[in-house]
Parts: structure tokens; C-alpha cells; sequence
């Protein structure tokens, strides 16, 4: 009559349990297949989107796809990439950060404010400083937002006026520092060595490497659902030839008066962040409480999690990594100035984060997103450049790039299952 | 049919709880043995709602004692509550749906190893603990709580529970707005942690429900506890009567209203 006598019920196969459950490549690339048809398309859409405008562009002007062209479009994309990074913290958290454009702009001005011969601060000691004062902002504003429950909307609104003010001030109308110091400038502007190129790539490949391999070992062995060791090699193998590509590319000679040629600082500087930020997001308890809060407050409220503690450190880090973006803006300018457009950076900063795969909504998103959609917009700009479009055309294609990308994710997100 | 121990796991004595000058709960005394589902049973605003809560540590009552496992014990708080083992599944059901099950089922209690999660351990616990609770629905314990029905769902939720080590399972109406095959699997599921020793209670309207899965039934009217009766001394037409006039002089079987 009832299910209280049916309880004996026969077990039936384990979701996912004892016995060896290494896959073959083939079960394992259609259950990956499964998942992005699901809605799952992770950063395929915005590859996708950076062919596409790479052939655009080549196909109207052959200068597009030129070592040299590819080279300075990592560098001009570095600023766009770190910022958007910055934003994909917030925007995980469901939340945004309009000030990011300004905060940069702080770190740039107490960067070269401190690296000036007559206040003569060491280049570290200036980085470390910039740093401190945007994480420190960070926390000012997180706290306003998570302490006194504002919205971030208006905060970091009036944080992208105030720090536009506070840059005036500092600056003086129509003024600017220099930075003379070699070490800041290199950032943007220094190349390693062909030798030291091929060396960083491969001890990173390698590392990598062993990583992943390990990780993937001990899954198999484990008995749960696995990749095969031919996938496995395969990814590393992809890692390398990429990497490959990389020095390859960076190290022909791009000069056209004098030689120029190897891998650029910056491009370290944005894989490093990459890294360490996907690190902290993927593997961490903190990474993942980002990600609990932004799906579900509520529900992370009653797992425990102290919310006000996650959203607070998310907006650190987001100012912390605006930072990083101010130093790169400087050192490339070798100077910071009045002229600098954190407005549109912030724009850019969003429209990068969300071109790449990361929804405004919170709760989904990952850190490369930032990198790709940073490279989509600086390609845009550059490749439009290159044609002799002016700033408004570059505007209107960016935004319908943009609109693009959210349609995309829109699309794919209604086929998931409800 | 009824596990009647000598001590029960859970002795509420006198409980009452106002809000104001509203008395919400009113010299509850209510035992909820292990191994057993208690169905709380009564109309809206009887008092069910503040009584659980009372129990999950979101209320403290204005008196009366709450025994855990023979000891009088203050519970503080959500946490003081889930430390001894009182795990409440609320009704929205409290789980992020851009996190997998793995990471939903140990949200607030990650496993870490050398500061890093602990994927593999925790991921064959999880689907350790699903396979125990004859969850087999679900393609893979790393698909996102988003792509899930609304049964695996409860599933999950009530799954973390017993990951969670919890004797008492608290369940707000767990099979409001499922269909009928996802409502018999969760109901199968609250008969396999019955099954498995824990001490479930059970809030629910839908008396189809309650008797299907029910070992006892609890009826509160006006915050007050009306009466407890095993199921087979009790049917839907005097809890009916029970939740509306606080008695009933009707016989077990007198009317043809039982539950098949």
C-alpha cells in the first residue's frame, strides 16, 4: 500500500562508484560535446568571435596578421585583459565596479608620484605602494557596499568621480608625471631574450605539465569518471605547441628602423595574474564561496559562509588587480596624465569580462573570459585602427560586438535543461 | 511499526514561543523518536512552521526544554543545531545552481588537502552517499544544480544531510510542486533515511503524502499539540477533524477515506 514496505528496493548502478571508470577519448569528447550543447559553451564563443574578427581584419588590410601587428595587439590588450579581470570579480559576485578605469589611474599616479628622481622611491617599493593604496581603496569601497549595505552601482559610481577628482587634484590641470625609471618602463615596452623566451615557455609548460598529468593520474586511479591518458597528453601537448607559437611569434624581428624581436614583459604579467587569479577562483574555498554567493546568497548565508566577507575581499582584489592594470597603463605611456579615459576603460573593462563568457548576473565566469574578451577589444581597436576608422566607428563596432556576445550566451543558455 | 524507544533522540516538554502579543506556540510537548518519519500535521498557522524552527535553532522559545539524546541542551543558532546533528531541508531548498552537486552537498564544510579543495574525496563521497540513498537519476555528480529536476533536487538536498552526518532530518513541505513520479521518489527517499536510523520530521499539506510515508502523526491547532497517534490508530478524516476542532470521537477505519 505504501512506500514504507518498498524500502528494500533493488540498489541499482551507482551514479558514479567503485570499478574503473576511465573513459575512452571518444566517451569522454561526447560527454564534453553533451555539456556545450547543453549551454555549458564555455570560452568557445569568444575564440570563435577572435578568429572571426582576425579574418575580417586581414581580409581588408594584410597588416593585421603581421608578427609586428600581433605582437603590439598582446601589448595594447594587456591594460584592456587585467581590467577586465578586475571586473570578473565583482561581476561573479553580482555585483559591478564602476571605478575600476579611476582606481587604475590612482595606481598609476602613485606609482610615477613616487618613482619621481626627487621623491626617488625604488621601483618595488612604488609597485608595492600602488598596490597597497588601490587594494586599500578596494576595501574602502567593499566595505560601504557590504558594511552599510549600499548598492555597488552608486559606490563605485561615486568612486569612478571621486578618483577622477582626486587624479585632477593631484596632476594639476592638464598635467602629467614621467617615469623615468627603467625598471617601470620595461614593463610595458622591455622584451625578454629569444633564449630567456623559450626557457620561461618551457619551464611554464612544464609545470603546467606535471600538473595536470598528476591530477589526471590520480583521477584515474581514484575510479572516478576520468579523462584518458591520451587526452591528457594531448592537452599538454596543445599547451606546448601554443606556447611554441608564442616565442615563435614573439621572437622574429617585428623592427623596422632597428631589430625588434622577443617575448614582452607585459604578456608575462598578464598570464601571471591569469594564473594566480584562476588558481585562487578554481582550487580555493575562496574561489568557490565567490562563485556560492553569486548563485545563491541565501542558500551560501545558510551553508555558513560569512557574506560580507567574500563580497568585501572580492572588491580588494578587484582594486587590487585595477592596479596592476594602472602600473602596465604607465609603463607603457612612460608617463601618467590627465588624459587618461577611465570612463571609457570601465566600459571596456565590463563589456571585456562579459564578451569573454561571464555573466552580469552573477555566479558564472572565470578568469580567462577577462583575457579573451580584453584581446577581442583590443583587436577591434586595433585592426579598425589599421584601416583609418576613427574612435566613434570603433565605438559602434565594439558595442555590437558586445551585444553579439550576449546574445550568444543568451542562446545557449535557453538550451539547457530547465 | 513505530519504534517506540525509552529515550527518544529529540523530547520537546513545554515548549512556548510568542511573538509579541501573538502566542505562536503554546506547552508543545512533542517526541520524535530515531528510525522514524513524524509527520507534523495542521492548518496554516498552527504553529508547525515556528515549532521546526524552534527545533533548527532559529528561535529560541520563551520556555519549556528541548532534550537531544537525554540531555537538555540550548541550541543558539543554525549552527548550534547542524553541530549536534539537526539538519533542516527548507522548502526553496537552499542550494546554488551554478555549483554541482559535489560542491552543493559540501557548501560551508569543503574537505581540503594541503589548503587546496579536495575534489576526489569529496566527489566520491557524494556519490557515495547518493548511491547509498538509491539516487540513481542523475547523470554525473559534477553536472550543475541548474540542469537538475526539481526531485534530484530535493534529492541532492536531503542527500547532504545525511552526508552531513545529521540523526534528525527536518523536511518543510518536500514534495510541494514536484509530479507525481518525482514526489514518490522523494517519498522513497524519506523512507530509506527512516530506513537507515535517522529521525525524520516531516511537514507536509498533502495528507496523501503524509500517510504514504508517515510512522506517526503529530496535529497542532492554535499552537498547541493536539495529539500524537501512530499511523495505523489514525486516519485523514480525524486528522482533518484534529486540525479543525482540536477532537475527534471517530473510529480508524469508519470512513472509506483511508489512504490505499
Amino acid at each position: 500500500m505504501s512506500v514504507r514496505d518498498s524500502v528494500t528496493r533493488s540498489r541499482q548502478r551507482p551514479p558514479s562508484g567503485d570499478g574503473a571508470q576511465v573513459m575512452t577519448a571518444r566517451e569522454y569528447l561526447g560527454l564534453t560535446w553533451r555539456s556545450i550543447k547543453g549551454g555549458e559553451t564555455g570560452v568557445l564563443p569568444v575564440i570563435g568571435g577572435l578568429l572571426l574578427v582576425s579574418v575580417i581584419f586581414e581580409s581588408l588590410d594584410q597588416h593585421f596578421l603581421t608578427t609586428g601587428n600581433l605582437v603590439n595587439l598582446l601589448i595594447q590588450a594587456a591594460v584592456y585583459a587585467l581590467l577586465a579581470m578586475a571586473e570578473v570579480f565583482v561581476l561573479l559576485l553580482g555585483e559591478i565596479d564602476l571605478s575600476v578605469g579611476f582606481v587604475a589611474g590612482i595606481g598609476a599616479v602613485v606609482l610615477a608620484w613616487l618613482a619621481q628622481p626627487q621623491v626617488g622611491w625604488p621601483w618595488w617599493a612604488a609597485i608595492a605602494a600602488a598596490l597597497v593604496a588601490t587594494a586599500a581603496i578596494g576595501l574602502l569601497q567593499g566595505s560601504l557596499i557590504t558594511r552599510i549595505g549600499l548598492p555597488s552601482f552608486v559606490v563605485t559610481l561615486g568612486g569612478l568621480l571621486f578618483w577622477n577628482g582626486v587624479m585632477l587634484f593631484v596632476l594639476g590641470n592638464g598635467g602629467s608625471i614621467l617615469i623615468q625609471d627603467d625598471v617601470l618602463n620595461a614593463i610595458a615596452s622591455g622584451t625578454l631574450s629569444r633564449l630567456a623566451g623559450w626557457a620561461v615557455m618551457l619551464v611554464a609548460v612544464g609545470v603546467f605539465g606535471v600538473l595536470v598529468w598528476r591530477r589526471d593520474a590520480r583521477r584515474r586511479t581514484s575510479g572516478l569518471p576520468a579523462p584518458p591518458a591520451v587526452l591528457t597528453a594531448a592537452k599538454i601537448g596543445a599547451a606546448l605547441l601554443g606556447g611554441a607559437l608564442l616565442i615563435l611569434l614573439a621572437n622574429a624581428d617585428r623592427g623596422v628602423l632597428a631589430p625588434v624581436y622577443g617575448l614582452p614583459y607585459v604578456v608575462l604579467v598578464v598570464l601571471g595574474v591569469l594564473v594566480v587569479w584562476s588558481y585562487l577562483l578554481g582550487r580555493r574555498r575562496f574561489g568557490l564561496y565567490v562563485y556560492a554567493v553569486g548563485g545563491n546568497a541565501e542558500a551560501a548565508r545558510r551553508a555558513g559562509i560569512n557574506l560580507a566577507r567574500i563580497r568585501t575581499l572580492g572588491f580588494v582584489l578587484c582594486s587590487f588587480t585595477a592596479g596592476i592594470a594602472g602600473i602596465v597603463y604607465a609603463s607603457r605611456l612612460r608617463s601618467i596624465s590627465t588624459s587618461l579615459d577611465g570612463g571609457t576603460l570601465v566600459l571596456y573593462a565590463v563589456a571585456g569580462a562579459v564578451i569573454g563568457g561571464t555573466s552580469l548576473f552573477g555566479g558564472r565566469g572565470k578568469v580567462i573570459h577577462g583575457v579573451l574578451g580584453g584581446l577581442v577589444i583590443a583587436a577591434i581597436d586595433n585592426g579598425m585602427g589599421l584601416l583609418g576608422f576613427s574612435a566613434a566607428a570603433k565605438y559602434v563596432v565594439t558595442a555590437v560586438v558586445l551585444i553579439v556576445a550576449v546574445t550568444i550566451d543568451a542562446v545557449a543558455r535557453r538550451n539547457r535543461p530547465a | 511499526m513505530t519504534t517506540t524507544t525509552e529515550e527518544p533522540l529529540l523530547r520537546l516538554s513545554g515548549i512556548t514561543k510568542s511573538f509579541g502579543p501573538v502566542l505562536a506556540l503554546s506547552d508543545v510537548d512533542l517526541d520524535v523518536p530515531g528510525g522514524a518519519v513524524t509527520a507534523l500535521a495542521g492548518d496554516n498557522g498552527a504553529g508547525k512552521s515556528t515549532l521546526i524552527k524552534c527545533i533548527a535553532g532559529i528561535y529560541a522559545p520563551d520556555s519549556g526544554d528541548i532534550v537531544w539524546q537525554g540531555e537538555r541542551v540550548d541550541l543558539d543558532g543554525p549552527a548550534a543545531a547542524a553541530a549536534l546533528g539537526i539538519q533542516t531541508v527548507y522548502q526553496d531548498l537552499a542550494l546554488c545552481d551554478n555549483l554541482d552537486i559535489v560542491q552543493n552537498m559540501f557548501l560551508g564544510r569543503e574537505r581540503l588537502r594541503r589548503g587546496q579543495l579536495d575534489d576526489l574525496s569529496m566527489e566520491h563521497a557524494a556519490a557515495d552517499t547518493l548511491s547509498e540513498l538509491a539516487v540513481t537519476t542523475v547523470r554525473s555528480v559534477r553536472q550543475q544544480v541548474a540542469s537538475l529536476s526539481g526531485g534530484q533536487r530535493q534529492s541532492v538536498a536531503i542527500a547532504k544531510a545525511v552526508l552531513w552526518e545529521s540523526q534528525l532530518v527536518i523536511m518543510d513541505e518536500p514534495t510541494a510542486a514536484l509530479g507525481v513520479a518525482q514526489t514518490r521518489m522523494v517519498l522513497d527517499l524519506v523512507r530509506t533515511l527512516a530506513g537507515r536510523g535517522h529521525a525524520v520530521l516531516l511537514i507536509s499539506h498533502n495528507m496523501t503524502d503524509v500517510f504514504q510515508v508517515a510512522d506517526r502523526i503529530a496535529v497542532m491547532r492554535q499552537g498547541r499539540m493536539v495529539d500524537v497517534r501512530p499511523i495505523d490508530e489514525i486516519d485523514q478524516r480525524i486528522v482533518v477533524d484534529l486540525m479543525t476542532t482540536g477532537e475527534s470521537d471517530r473510529e480508524v477505519g469508519s470512513s472509506n477515506w483511508r489512504a490505499r
